[in-house]
């Protein structure tokens, strides 16, 4: 063999075995990154919640644990609906534009049907759980007010589409979870298509 | 020391210690290394104060490291003992709230001491050419010693720990695309939980304290390549004695290491009386908030970083988006790794550089303790004006600098060092 030929074999050996040592450098490390990853058991604890709404009555709240958060469930009657677009003036954030929710429910009732309310009930202030004031002229809260919750930790006061009012602590509207319908009865919180069906 | 006495100062150049070190010399390079990094590396007679924070922040490593090593054989990293395993250190542990206390300063002495090394070398020019590498060396410390203050601070699993946590990592989120992913991947679950504690504990007790040991012995190698400047930005080994020693150096040991000795002492003075007359230095090294345990349903009423981190803090706040935020926050630290390549001056040292960049300079120390100040204050719309100015000069001191530095007015730099011997 020429010494030319042997030159330019040894090149090629050496950036063929140079590639094969960097991919499987490359394959080795895959399941050491994978490995941060949530395990199964995490998965597991994490999963998505169902929750059957087919007996929850108009007017009627279910509270449900996801992820470690509290997740409020509420039907409004068409009543409670009809007040939502009557306050618009006395909210900090009415059309949710500085609040966290899915693109589904950035909308006037926040929701992906009307009449489901779907929230995390945590105040955005300092995370103390609001009280239920859903029936309208409230002793405590005054003639003028519509229904809504009330955080008895510092004040901060939400609408029935959990939006806050301006002049409270808490920044923002409380945050709505990722969900879906599946068929009438089942919400699943956790799992959304994106589109919010 | 004794090592390389034995030889010379001892006379009896036959001594059994003299042979134990020949032995081991044929065995490992003991006495060169030694001589090459210690008695025999020169470096400039004219070394001020500004020079003894290298030497320092050598000195917090290795305090952290053995305070680190203690505080691991009585701490648990579950989110159900961690908080506990702190209280029983502090309360039921033999000497545990010293090793504590200590460890907890010395992540802020660390922080002082190395903000102070940086600054010596923004005055002297330490940065420019041939020193590019350590520089960016020193910026991987930095970046390393960020993580591991960030891990360390969650491992307490105090209410601060927990929310402070749960802000930095969000910033992930800001990513495009896989930001939701990523977060998911640092946390390893779908909040911050038992899980993201105890890896934050691998990180911060085996990976990062291991990259950081090693950077800091590149570091150092880096530095010994290119020589120690001096604050008169010029190069010792251009006018070398016929030994080959430059006539402007001393050696590091006796003559460096006597200075630094002082310097150290004066550390300790501070560090033990920030140790025992005040550990929380007023809620600034250790968050009163942090004083409760983690509640992941209650948020604390004003969540502010350690006061190191602050500066970047303000900046995020600073942006209205949040996505914004996140990526100036991260060119603010980008942007001094290109420090080499923006300043355009061949003059190193402030002493004979124009009063343009004097200017800047102040500027830009001025408006790093302006948000670093903010920063730990509540975000009302004043306090985040204030922020957006600061801001505003923290990056046009790197983005102005090609500019201010290229037609500077500089003094002429004398050949060798300025030196006024004591007599």
């Amino acid at each position: 063999m020429s010494e030319e030929a042997s030159v330019s074999r040894r090149r090629f050996l050496a950036v063929a075995t140079s590639v094969t040592g960097a991919v499987g450098l490359a394959m080795t490390a895959a399941p050491f990154i994978a490995s941060f990853r949530p395990s199964a058991r995490a998965q597991a604890l994490g999963a998505p919640v169902e929750v059957d709404v087919s007996k929850l009555e108009a007017g009627a709240m279910v509270r449900v644990q996801w992820r470690g958060q509290p997740v409020w469930i509420l039907r409004r009657d068409p009543d409670m609906l009809a007040r939502l677009g009557d306050h618009a003036a006395a909210l900090r954030d009415p059309e949710s534009k500085e609040s966290i929710q899915p693109g589904y429910a950035t909308n006037a009732t926040r929701s992906i049907r009307p009449e489901v309310l779907v929230v995390i009930g945590s105040c955005t202030h300092l995370g103390c759980a609001p009280v239920e004031k859903l029936q309208p002229a409230d002793a405590e809260l005054g003639a003028d007010w519509p229904g809504g919750f009330f955080c008895p930790c510092h004040g901060s006061k939400f609408d029935l589409a959990g939006r806050v009012y301006a002049g409270v602590p808490a920044p923002t509207n409380l945050a709505v979870p990722p969900y879906r319908f599946v068929g009438d009865s089942m919400i699943i919180v956790g799992e959304d298509t994106g589109a919010g069906a | 020391m004794s090592a390389v006495r034995g030889g010379t100062a001892g006379g009896s150049r036959g001594g059994r210690f003299a042979q134990f070190i020949d032995w081991v010399d044929e065995r490992f390079p003991l006495t060169a290394m030694m001589k090459e990094h210690v008695t025999e590396y020169y470096a400039a007679k004219n070394f001020n104060a500004w020079y003894v924070f290298g030497v320092l922040a050598l000195l917090v490593l290795i305090l952290q490291v053995v305070t680190g090593i203690y505080l691991t054989m009585s701490y648990k990293p579950s989110a159900e003992d961690a908080f506990a395993s702190v209280e029983y250190i502090m309360r039921d542990v033999e000497w545990g709230w010293l090793i504590r206390y200590m460890h907890s300063t010395g992540a802020s002495a660390f922080f002082i001491v190395v903000y102070l090394h940086m600054f010596r070398a923004l005055m002297y020019g330490s940065y420019k050419s041939p020193r590019e590498l350590l520089w960016i060396i020193g910026m991987l410390i930095y970046v390393a010693l960020m993580a591991q203050a960030f891990t360390g601070y969650l491992l307490p699993w105090g209410q601060m720990s927990y929310w402070g946590a749960q802000v930095i990592v969000s910033l992930f989120g800001a990513v495009p695309v896989v930001g939701d992913a990523l977060v998911e991947w640092i946390r390893g679950d779908y909040f911050i939980s038992d899980i993201t504690l105890n890896r934050f504990f691998a990180l911060h007790v085996i990976a990062v304290p291991l990259a950081l040991m090693i950077l800091a012995v590149v570091h150092i190698l880096a530095l010994h390549t290119t020589g120690s400047l001096n604050p008169d930005g010029i190069e010792i080994k251009k006018y070398k004695g016929p030994d080959g020693i430059p006539l402007d150096g001393v050696a590091f040991h006796p003559f460096h290491t006597a200075k630094d000795l002082v310097a150290i002492i004066v550390f300790a003075i501070a560090f033990c009386a920030v140790i025992f007359f005040a550990p929380e230095m007023g809620g600034y090294f250790l968050e009163h908030a942090n004083f409760e345990p983690a509640n992941m349903l209650k948020t604390p009423e004003h969540i502010a970083p350690v006061w190191y981190f602050t500066p970047f803090y303000a900046i995020l706040r600073a942006v209205p988006s949040k996505g914004w935020g996140a990526f100036l926050m991260a060119m603010a630290i980008v942007f001094l790794f290109l420090l080499p390549w923006l300043d355009r001056c061949k003059v190193k040292s402030i002493r004979y550089r124009g009063w343009t960049y004097k200017v800047a300079l102040a500027v830009f120390v001025v408006s790093f303790l302006a948000l670093g100040f903010l920063g730990l204050k509540p975000a009302s719309t004043g306090y985040v004006y204030a922020a957006r100015f600061f801001g505003v000069l923290y990056f046009a001191f790197f983005l102005l600098m090609p500019w201010y530095t290229a037609r500077e007015k500089t003094k002429p730099v004398p050949e060798r060092v300025v030196y006024h011997g004591h007599h």
